[in-house]
C-alpha cells in the first residue's frame, strides 16, 4: 500500500510537469487548431536563459520573472515574424516549421551554451516537507506552481476583456473581427502565453532532469498526452490529463513488471492513440451543443 | 455635410470571380435604407465589402472619410455594426459573453453596464438565458442575439443581412417590431438586406434593388411599395 501511494506521489511529481508542458500546448492549439512540435525545445531555450541570469548573479526570483517575461515577448514576436506570413497555408507547411523551429532552438541552445549538462537549481528548500519521505518538497511546489498556473489562466480567460476576446478569436475569427477583436494579434498573444507557460515549465523541470538541450524530448510528448487526454482546448482538461498520465505512467512502470522504465514511454503513445479512438475530443473538451 | 455612408463604383471579388459591377448610394444619418434582391444578387456581398470582408475597387465613404481598403477591425471600431448572414454567434460562450464581446472596443466604460439592461429590455429572453451556452438558443433567439450584440456596440451605422432569414413568421413579425423601435428610440441609422421585400419596405426609408451586382431601382420605399408595377415586375408579390 505504502507503495502504491508513494508512486501516486511520484506520478503527480511527473504529472506536473507533464500538465505544464500540456497547458503550453494548448494555448497555442486553441488558438490554430495545431500542436506546436517545438513547444519543447521552446520551453529548454527560455531555461537556458533562466540559467544565463542566475550565472550573471540574479536573485531567483526575479531571474524566474524576467524569464517569464522574456518569453512572452519572445513567443509573441515568434508568431508575428514566423507564423504571421503562413497563416494560411495548409497544415502540413505548418508541422514543417514546428519541426524546423525544434531544430534550430536545439542547436541554437547547444551552439551557445554548450551540450554538456548544468544542475539548475530549485526554488524550495531540499528539506524534506514535514519531515515526510514520500515526496519531495520540490516535487510539491511544481504541483503547486502548476495548479496555480492553472488558475490564472482560467481567471484570465473567464473575468478579462483581452481573455474573452482569445476565446472569441479563436472559435470565431470572423464573427470577432466584426465585433472589432483584432485577432491576429490574438493569435500572438496565445504564443506569448504558451512559451511563458512553457518556460516556467521549463524551470521547474530542469531541477529534476538537469538542464542540456535536450531535456523536453522524451517530455513533450507526454505533455501532448495530457493535453489529448484532458482535451486539446481545455486548459483545465490539459492539466488534469498531464497529471493522469504522470500517475498512469507511474503505476504501470511499477506494477507492470513487462513495461518497466524501457516501455513507460509507450505508454504516452498508447495513451494518445487509445483517447483518439475512444473520446477524440478528451475528458473536459468542450463539444458544441449547437442549434441551427 | 457629408452623407453617413457613401458607395461609389463598388465592385467585389471573389478570387477571380467578380461579384459586383458598380454599386453606388448613399445613406442618411437616422434613415434605415433596405437592400433587395433576389438570391445571389449580390446583397451580403455588398455588406462585406463595406467593412472590408472581400477585396473591393471603388469607395466606400464613412462620415467622407474612405474606409475601403482598410481590415474589418478597423472599420467596425469607427461605428458600424454588421449583423452577419448566419448570425455569427460565438456557440460556445455564454449569451451575456456574445453581448460583452460586443461592447469589447468600447472605452466608455461606466455605460455599458446601462447598455445591458438596455438591450435586455428589447430581448426580454436574452435575459432569462443570459448564463446559458449561446449555440443552445433557437434560430430566433440567435437573430436576436444578434442584434443586441450589434446594439451592445453603440453602433452609428447597423447593417443587418435577412434578419428574417430561417424565422417563422410571427417571430419575425417581433423581430422587426424590435427594429422599429430601436430605430426610433436609439440614434443608429441602419442598412437592411431583405429578401422579404415586403417586410423590409414598410420599415424603410429608402429602398435599392440589385440583380446580378448591380442598383436596377432605386427611391423612397413608400414609392416602390405603392407602385403595382414595380413591385410585380421585381419583387414579385
Ligand atoms: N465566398 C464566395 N466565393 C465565390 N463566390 C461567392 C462567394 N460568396 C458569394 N459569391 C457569389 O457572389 C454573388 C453574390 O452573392 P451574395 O452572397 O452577395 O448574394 P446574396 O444577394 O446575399 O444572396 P442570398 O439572398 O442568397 O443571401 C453570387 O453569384 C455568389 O455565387
Ligand atoms: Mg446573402
Amino acid at each position: 500500500m505504502d507503495l502504491f501511494i508513494q508512486q501516486v506521489l511520484a506520478g503527480l511529481a511527473n504529472g506536473a510537469i507533464y500538465a505544464g508542458v500540456a497547458l503550453a500546448v494548448v494555448m497555442i492549439y486553441q488558438a490554430i487548431d495545431h500542436f506546436n512540435f517545438a513547444q519543447g525545445e521552446m520551453a529548454m531555450f527560455s531555461t537556458y536563459i533562466a540559467w544565463a541570469m542566475l550565472n550573471g548573479g540574479l536573485p531567483y526570483w526575479l531571474a524566474f520573472v524576467a524569464t517569464v517575461v522574456v518569453s512572452f515577448l519572445g513567443g509573441l514576436a515568434l508568431e508575428r515574424i514566423v507564423f504571421k506570413p503562413i497563416q494560411n497555408a495548409p497544415a502540413l507547411s505548418h508541422v514543417i516549421v514546428f519541426i524546423g523551429l525544434l531544430a534550430i532552438f536545439n542547436s541554437m541552445a547547444g551552439f551557445i551554451w554548450e551540450f554538456t549538462i548544468k544542475p539548475f537549481p530549485s526554488p524550495f528548500p531540499s528539506a524534506p516537507l514535514f519531515g515526510n519521505t514520500l515526496i519531495g518538497t520540490h516535487q510539491v511546489g511544481m504541483i503547486g506552481v502548476t495548479l496555480i498556473m492553472l488558475a490564472l489562466i482560467w481567471v484570465f480567460f473567464r473575468y478579462t476583456d483581452t481573455g474573452l476576446a482569445m476565446r472569441a478569436a479563436a472559435a470565431n475569427p470572423d464573427s470577432a473581427r466584426l465585433v472589432g477583436v483584432r485577432v491576429g494579434w490574438m493569435l500572438a498573444l496565445g504564443w506569448g502565453l504558451a512559451a511563458a507557460i512553457g518556460a516556467v515549465a521549463g524551470m521547474l523541470i530542469a531541477p529534476v532532469v538537469f538542464l542540456e538541450p535536450n531535456m523536453m524530448a522524451g517530455i513533450l510528448l507526454y505533455g501532448f498526452a495530457g493535453a489529448i487526454v484532458g482535451g486539446a482546448n481545455s486548459p483545465a482538461g490539459a492539466v488534469l490529463g498531464g497529471f493522469l498520465v504522470g500517475v498512469i505512467e507511474n503505476l504501470l512502470g511499477t506494477f507492470v513488471p513487462w513495461i518497466g522504465n524501457e516501455l513507460k514511454l509507450s505508454v504516452a503513445l498508447v495513451l494518445i492513440i487509445v483517447v483518439l479512438v475512444v473520446r477524440p475530443s478528451g475528458l473536459m473538451g468542450q463539444r458544441v451543443v449547437s442549434r441551427v | 455635410m457629408a452623407a453617413l455612408l457613401e458607395v461609389a463604383g463598388l465592385e467585389a471579388f471573389y478570387g477571380q470571380t467578380q461579384a459586383l459591377h458598380g454599386i453606388a448610394f448613399a445613406l442618411e444619418e437616422g434613415s434605415l435604407t433596405t437592400i433587395l434582391g433576389a438570391n445571389g444578387a449580390g446583397k451580403t456581398t455588398t455588406l462585406r465589402a463595406i467593412c472590408g470582408m472581400v477585396r473591393v475597387r471603388g469607395e466606400v465613404r464613412l462620415l467622407g472619410e474612405r474606409i475601403d481598403g482598410r481590415a474589418t477591425e478597423d472599420v467596425v471600431r469607427r461605428g458600424i455594426a454588421h449583423v452577419p448572414e448566419g448570425r455569427g454567434t460565438f456557440v460556445r460562450l455564454q449569451v451575456e459573453e456574445n453581448l460583452r464581446l460586443g461592447a469589447l472596443t468600447r472605452r466608455d466604460r461606466a455605460r455599458i453596464a446601462e447598455d445591458f439592461e438596455r438591450v435586455y429590455h428589447y430581448f426580454p429572453r436574452l435575459k432569462e438565458r443570459r448564463h446559458q451556452q449561446a449555440g443552445t438558443l433557437s434560430g430566433g433567439e440567435q437573430q436576436m442575439l444578434a442584434v443586441a450584440r450589434a446594439l451592445m456596440m453603440r453602433p452609428r451605422l447597423m447593417l443587418l443581412d435577412e434578419p428574417s432569414f430561417g424565422l417563422a413568421p410571427l417571430l419575425t413579425q417581433e423581430l422587426f417590431g424590435i427594429l422599429a423601435r430601436i430605430k426610433q428610440d436609439e440614434k443608429v441609422s441602419m442598412l437592411l438586406v431583405e429578401q422579404n421585400a415586403a417586410l423590409a419596405l414598410g420599415l424603410a426609408d429608402h429602398a435599392y434593388l440589385l440583380e446580378t451586382g448591380r442598383v436596377v431601382m432605386s427611391g423612397l420605399a413608400a414609392d416602390i411599395r405603392e407602385d403595382e408595377n414595380v413591385r410585380k415586375s421585381y419583387l414579385g408579390y
